[in-house]
């Protein structure tokens, strides 16, 4: 049981830091970003080259994830999105520029680099093996990286200014920008930071289960999965979602594995008797 | 001084001499041979893309090749042969769009689609307009009569299972198996006939109901009921390229210590890249070009696929071989061409020389004893083990 329990919260740790970068700018924008598994595929594939082909330091390649995925984010934003909310009377648009900004990412990742999955050399070697847990020593390390990562980005959240200003856009707009908040300075922040998380995880993980071109739209459902448990635009909410998704696949495949795939239909079965309860998730509206 | 119209006169003079050259250096090809177009109708995006990018690439790289050697000669004409790809997403819809687009440009001969569902659907759609096509797909009821105009393009798993598990019975000790598999049509399938397969050699099979989403990252939850069980051998039933590395990375990771193996075939880049050494032993299915057996004219074919697209594909062994043999069939016979019924009749008695093998193997349509009747490419089933980096021959085998 100890293996499944830890399993879970392995699962629950990766899915937690994916989700947050989608929560992040739903909160600032109202905006469902279909383009999230997108964004997490391309910070993979950054850190494949600059580590697995250029023979980098994975550090390096982490930032050069991040870095990139910041940009691409600010210049959806600044070109994109800005552009069709102050235009468009209906929420709808954005639904739809976030879908083709995601097909977009798909055709170019393909052309850039290829139809294969791609890994990289393991960054930690060995496996811990007791009698009561096997766990490769490059997870252990992935989990401990999501950790200090999740709560870096709830320190910042919490006590930096740009944090204090992302928390004021997400409670009330009006409010905040009549108390001096820069509102299109910011959201561009909160934006490229979502896109940034999305290519740090990326690029993160790729060490662990490698990346290819074709798994941006299930990483999003994913995602959009653990927000909608937590509570659409709540850091904390994707957190504990994240947890809760990764814990119920860990269980549901040990304890029903005998039954095909019921795994994942308890899991949406159970999903969609709970937000019937409680549609807007766990931790309801966006912060305060 | 020079005046405005004179400055015109000389642009025109040199648009014209520009298009000239054009037009010569273009005319002479085009007017020279007739175009034959193939169509392809498969996966080329999202978690499977590599399945159907491996075909197109196969057909665009031989396409280019028998351009670059004048053309193929069918009858009295010479042909280029022009590769028309349509990507169904893996979408059974969008596969009977494809077909339907195929019709519409008037092509007879069709690669793909690359799964079940697919294949299945495109049937009413390739049978009413005259469509030949060649699917990646294993249902037997696409090629038993009175289906007629579909032909599998590659081993299928019901006929390779039984060669691998009897040889890893007699020569590994195998006793117990478990499957694993996507909970898709295809590896579902596969997962059940290949259970049937190991029950029918007196083996035990210890597991064959886990499954997981085709999209999963990490496979420890999946594996860590399996691997408790201890089986000499695991099966990845159907396993995509993708999935391939991460499962074995995980039952490794977990402490299993039997044989791995799939029916399916892998690319041995992808294998080093996500399971580095624990892929080590790992047993598929290849197609024709290990290095033991493979031609030089299957080494160029390697060199021009990577010249064209960076880097080779190892599932383009198997690829390779459809656009072959509807090249050379349709020398056989050049009157289908245009008509399906005869290409069907020159199936039976079809046989050429296979170019991409060593010695006097022949290209010849088989089937008969899966299917009843001729509807399968004859590709040589090459039971390969991965070690260190490559592909080793493990044994040779033939359908039929």
């Amino acid at each position: 049981m100890t293996q499944v329990i830890v399993n879970g919260l392995y699962l629950g740790a990766q899915y937690a830091l994916i989700a947050l970068g989608l929560t992040l700018i739903f909160a600032l924008m109202n905006v469902l970003n279909f383009a999230h598994g997108q964004m997490y595929v391309l910070g993979g594939f950054v850190t494949y080259t600059v580590y697995g082909q250029l023979k980098l330091p994975f550090g390096v390649a982490l930032l050069a994830s991040g870095v990139t995925l910041a940009v691409v984010g600010a210049v959806f934003e600044r070109f994109l999105f800005r552009t069709v909310i102050r235009r468009s009377l209906r929420e709808e648009s954005t639904m739809l520029l976030a879908a083709a900004t995601a097909t977009l990412l798909d055709a170019v990742i393909l052309l850039l680099f290829g139809e294969k999955q791609r890994g990289v050399p393991k960054i930690v070697n060995g496996v811990l093996n007791t009698d009561w847990l096997i766990m490769p020593y490059d997870k252990i390390f992935v989990g401990v990286l999501a950790i200090l990562g999740i709560a870096a980005f709830m320190a910042f959240m919490q006590f930096s200014k740009p944090g204090r200003a992302m928390r004021a856009l997400a409670q009330d707009r009006v409010a905040a920008q009549l108390m001096g908040v820069e509102v299109d300075r910011y959201t561009m922040i909160g934006f490229a930071m979502g896109a940034m998380l999305a290519g740090v995880v990326g690029g993160l993980l790729v060490a662990a289960t490698g990346v290819n071109s074709g798994i941006g739209g299930p990483i999003s459902i994913k995602a959009f999965t653990m927000v909608m448990i937590g509570g659409a635009g709540v850091v904390g909410g994707a957190i504990v979602g994240g947890f809760i998704l990764g814990m119920m696949e860990s269980v549901g495949l040990s304890v029903l594995h005998a039954y095909g795939d019921a795994t994942y239909l308890v899991i949406f079965v159970a999903l969609m008797i709970f937000l019937s309860i409680r549609p807007n998730g766990l931790m309801g509206k966006p912060w305060g | 001084m020079v005046s405005k119209r004179s400055v015109l006169r000389a642009a025109a003079l040199g648009a014209v001499s520009v298009l000239a050259v054009m037009v010569a250096g273009v005319l002479p090809a085009s007017a020279a041979n007739k175009e034959l177009k193939i169509g392809f109708v498969g996966v080329t995006s999202g978690p499977a893309a590599a399945w159907g990018t491996s075909n197109v690439r196969s057909m665009q790289t031989l396409a280019a090749w028998f351009n670059e050697k004048g053309g193929v000669k069918i009858g009295e004409d010479t042909y280029d042969i022009k590769i028309v790809t349509f990507d169904d997403q893996k979408d059974p819809k969008r596969a009977v769009a494809g077909m339907e687009k195929m019709a519409q440009e008037g092509i007879h001969y069709v690669v793909g689609p690359n799964v079940d569902d697919g294949a299945a659907a495109v049937r009413p759609v390739a049978e009413s307009k005259g469509i030949i096509y060649f699917p990646y797909a294993f249902p037997k009821e696409l090629y038993v009569k009175p289906a007629s105009n579909a032909v599998l393009g590659m081993v299928a798993n019901y006929q390779s299972a039984p060669a691998i598990y009897k040889y890893l019975k007699e020569t590994k000790g195998v006793k117990t198996v478990a499957f694993v598999a996507a909970n898709e049509s295809d590896p579902l399938s596969q997962r059940d006939g290949g259970v049937v397969a190991a029950k029918s050699l007196g083996l035990q099979v210890v597991a064959d109901t886990d499954t997981y989403q085709n999209d999963t990252r990490d496979f420890t939850p999946v594996l860590t009921p399996i691997v408790k069980l201890k089986p000499d051998l695991l099966v990845l039933s159907g396993v995509a390229p993708a999935n391939a590395p991460l499962l074995i990375r995980a039952a490794r990771e977990l402490g299993y210590q039997g044989l791995i193996s799939a029916e399916t075939s892998q690319d041995a880049k992808v294998l080093e890249e996500g399971a580095g050494d624990l892929a080590n032993g790992f047993i598929s299915v290849g197609g024709a070009s290990t290095p033991e057996i493979r031609s030089k004219a299957m080494e160029e074919f390697m060199a021009r696929y990577t010249k064209m697209f960076g880097e080779y594909n190892d599932e383009s062994n198997t690829k390779v071989y459809a656009l072959e043999y509807i090249v050379d069939t349709l020398k056989a016979d050049p009157k289908a061409i245009s008509d399906v019924e005869e290409f069907k009749k020159a199936i039976d008695t079809f046989t050429a020389p296979n170019p991409y093998l060593k010695g006097e193997s022949k290209l010849h349509y088989v089937g008969t004893t899966s299917f009843g009747q001729k509807r399968q490419l004859s590709v040589p089933m090459v039971v390969t083990e991965y070690r260190d980096g490559k592909f080793v021959t493990l044994f040779v085998a033939d359908v039929d």
